[in-house]
């Protein structure tokens, strides 16, 4: 039975969601080890003991977060040389495809990033040109390291893993940036953009009032996105950009409110299970690809939506 | 700082790409222009020379130097020419046939050997080429060449040695420092690229533009291009057009139908 190494991937010592995505990836390749890289192991261990996964490897020795992704690319290749899985699957996050590069420099392997599907002979599929094209790729040398775009799917539970050791390394060159400071992200209470099911997006047609669309992410327990012309305008944190140059997102459902649908924000987008589209232009690109359009005023139509949802729900 | 500015020449990130039947991106049949987020790089190199020059410009008399690096084919003199206008000082094409269909392992093996020839302190890059898109040639940079990485930077300044950035991550505005020599890059956040000038455009033509190819950096070809690409395309399907589902015209009923919509196929 082969050996697959998922990369744990944790925020404050809080296990996201990928990680038990890539555990469902990796079953379907053989047994699932799951790498820690962070101070937090201690916070981290009792919440794998619901994904599945056969085995836990705890980096030990170095001080992860000091040293950030060069640290961790090092350390992975030291398991990949202890344990010679037959892939290693990281998160598709920034940092993810960061450790994914210097580790892929680091044992002389092929990379695949953004990947949406992987199957039990590690042929991974991207969609590529802001969704207009599904590719099959796979690596051809070393050890396959694929890096998994977020809520490509349903993550299954298993019952945790049956061993857990600890591995130590040591760890000195390289990477030699430190973190200064760091101001911790306000807590909106809304999910991550990347991992939510829902998403709520506002655009140039908000005119800066991102009031209605806030409350229908809230009804819905959905994230807030905006367009690049709302980001640009400052209207909504850079960090909540959807498009080719911000988050790349494909949840279940996509509500694009006054957001015309240039190609940019549709890279972003496109692959989205359903879409929504407001907007007063009845020539807006974006209903191009929507399987519900509105052609009508956000502000009149996003309080009625939550309305009924709200209403759904009680 | 002696700063190379990493730069690519990718298809017109507005026009519909496809790929071609070698399996690979068809850039005959697109406009190529310079990488757009490769021009905040440019920018950024310009602002902390202007910054920390004497004379308050670029070029002679700065005490410092940008160097804009290409690796591409020959018509990506064009993408150089356009950095040399905006103020850049002087650029290299790293340009053999050798090199076609390298991959991301390859490139970044090619543009290090140029940065550890050249002698470059400060490496500057875009977050990532809006064609491929994989964002990891900043990060393979600085695990090749032992450089300290601050990537996603937002803000960049210089004191001394000593670079420091801001930075916007899932946990937060993280401020970070490293000294030289660093591999930096930078979101398109963090400036305005400015067009180039008139002036500009006419003293780049005289700016030196050297090709470098394979030999010259003293990489073997079977080391780079296709045959040495560690990743291939099994094949690839235009993805079906989206069709346009329904549309109607909000007659103050719309929410309320959207709704029903999303409670039909069980979102809600």
């Amino acid at each position: 039975m082969s050996t697959v190494l998922i990369l744990v991937d944790s925020v404050g010592g809080k296990v996201s969601k990928s990680t038990a995505e890539l555990a469902t990836f990796g079953k379907r390749i053989g047994d699932v080890v799951a790498v820690i890289c962070s101070s937090d192991s201690a916070a981290i261990l009792p919440q794998l003991n619901t994904l599945s996964i056969d085995k836990t490897i705890t980096c030990t020795g170095v001080d992860f977060e000091k040293f950030s992704t060069g640290a961790v690319a090092a350390a992975l290749a030291s398991v990949v040389a202890k344990e010679s899985p037959a892939a290693v699957l990281i998160a598709s996050s920034a940092r993810g495809k960061e450790i994914a590069g210097r580790l892929a420099v680091r044992i002389d392997s092929g990379v695949i990033t953004d990947a949406i599907d992987l199957d039990s002979e590690i042929i991974a599929t991207q969609s590529i040109f802001g969704g207009s094209t599904t590719v099959h790729s796979i690596v051809t040398h070393g050890t396959p390291i694929i890096t998994m775009r977020g809520n490509s799917i349903e993550a299954i539970a298993g019952s945790g893993p049956a061993g857990a050791e600890d591995f130590a390394l040591t760890y000195t060159d390289g990477d030699r940036a430190a973190v200064l400071s760091l101001a911790p992200a306000k807590k909106s209470g809304r999910p991550e953009l990347t991992e939510a099911s829902i998403i709520v997006s506002g655009g140039k047609g908000t005119d800066g009032n991102f009031t209605p669309v806030e409350e229908l992410a809230d009804a819905l327990g959905a994230a807030v996105g905006a367009s690049r012309a709302a980001t640009d305008a400052g209207w909504y944190p850079h960090s909540f950009q959807v498009g080719q140059t911000g988050k790349t997102v494909s949840p279940q459902l996509y509500i694009a409110a006054g957001i015309s649908g240039a190609i940019q924000h549709r890279a972003g987008m496109q692959t989205s299970k359903t879409i929504v589209a407001i907007n007063k232009d009845p020539e807006a690109p974006i209903f191009d690809v929507a399987d519900f359009g509105v052609v009508g005023d956000l502000f009149a139509v996003l309080p009625q939506v939550r309305d009924g949802v709200i209403a759904k729900k009680s | 700082m002696k700063i190379a500015v990493c730069i690519k020449q990718v298809p017109d990130s507005w026009a519909q790409k496809k790929m071609g039947a070698d399996q690979r991106l068809d850039r005959e049949s697109v406009d190529a222009v310079l990488n757009d987020l490769d021009e905040y790089a440019i920018e950024s190199a310009l602002a902390l020379v202007e910054a920390n020059s004497p004379t308050g410009e670029v070029g002679e008399g700065s005490g410092h130097s940008i160097t804009v690096i290409s690796m591409g084919p020959e018509r990506a003199s064009e993408a150089l020419r356009k950095a040399l206008s905006m103020g850049a000082d002087d650029a290299i094409l790293i340009n053999d046939p050798g090199l076609a269909g390298s991959d991301a392992l390859a490139t970044s093996k090619v543009l290090a050997q140029a940065i550890t020839a050249g002698g470059y302190d400060l490496v500057l890059c875009g977050t990532e080429s809006t064609d491929a898109r994989m964002s990891v040639i900043p990060a393979m940079l600085a695990e090749r060449l032992g450089f300290a990485q601050l990537t996603f930077a937002g803000k960049v300044g210089v004191s001394g040695r000593t670079m420091t950035i801001t930075r916007q991550t899932e946990f937060g505005v993280e401020e970070m420092s490293a000294d030289l020599p660093a591999v930096i890059s930078v979101v398109e956040k963090i400036n305005e690229p400015r067009y180039p000038s008139f002036k500009g455009i006419m003293a780049s033509k005289k700016k030196p533009l050297v090709t470098q190819t394979l030999s010259d950096l003293g990489i073997s070809p079977s080391d780079v291009g296709s045959s040495a690409a560690w990743s291939a395309v099994k094949d690839s399907l235009p993805r079906p057009p989206r069709g346009a589902g329904i549309k109607i015209v909000d007659d103050g009923s719309a929410g309320s139908q959207l709704v029903a919509f999303l409670a039909e196929r069980k979102l809600v």
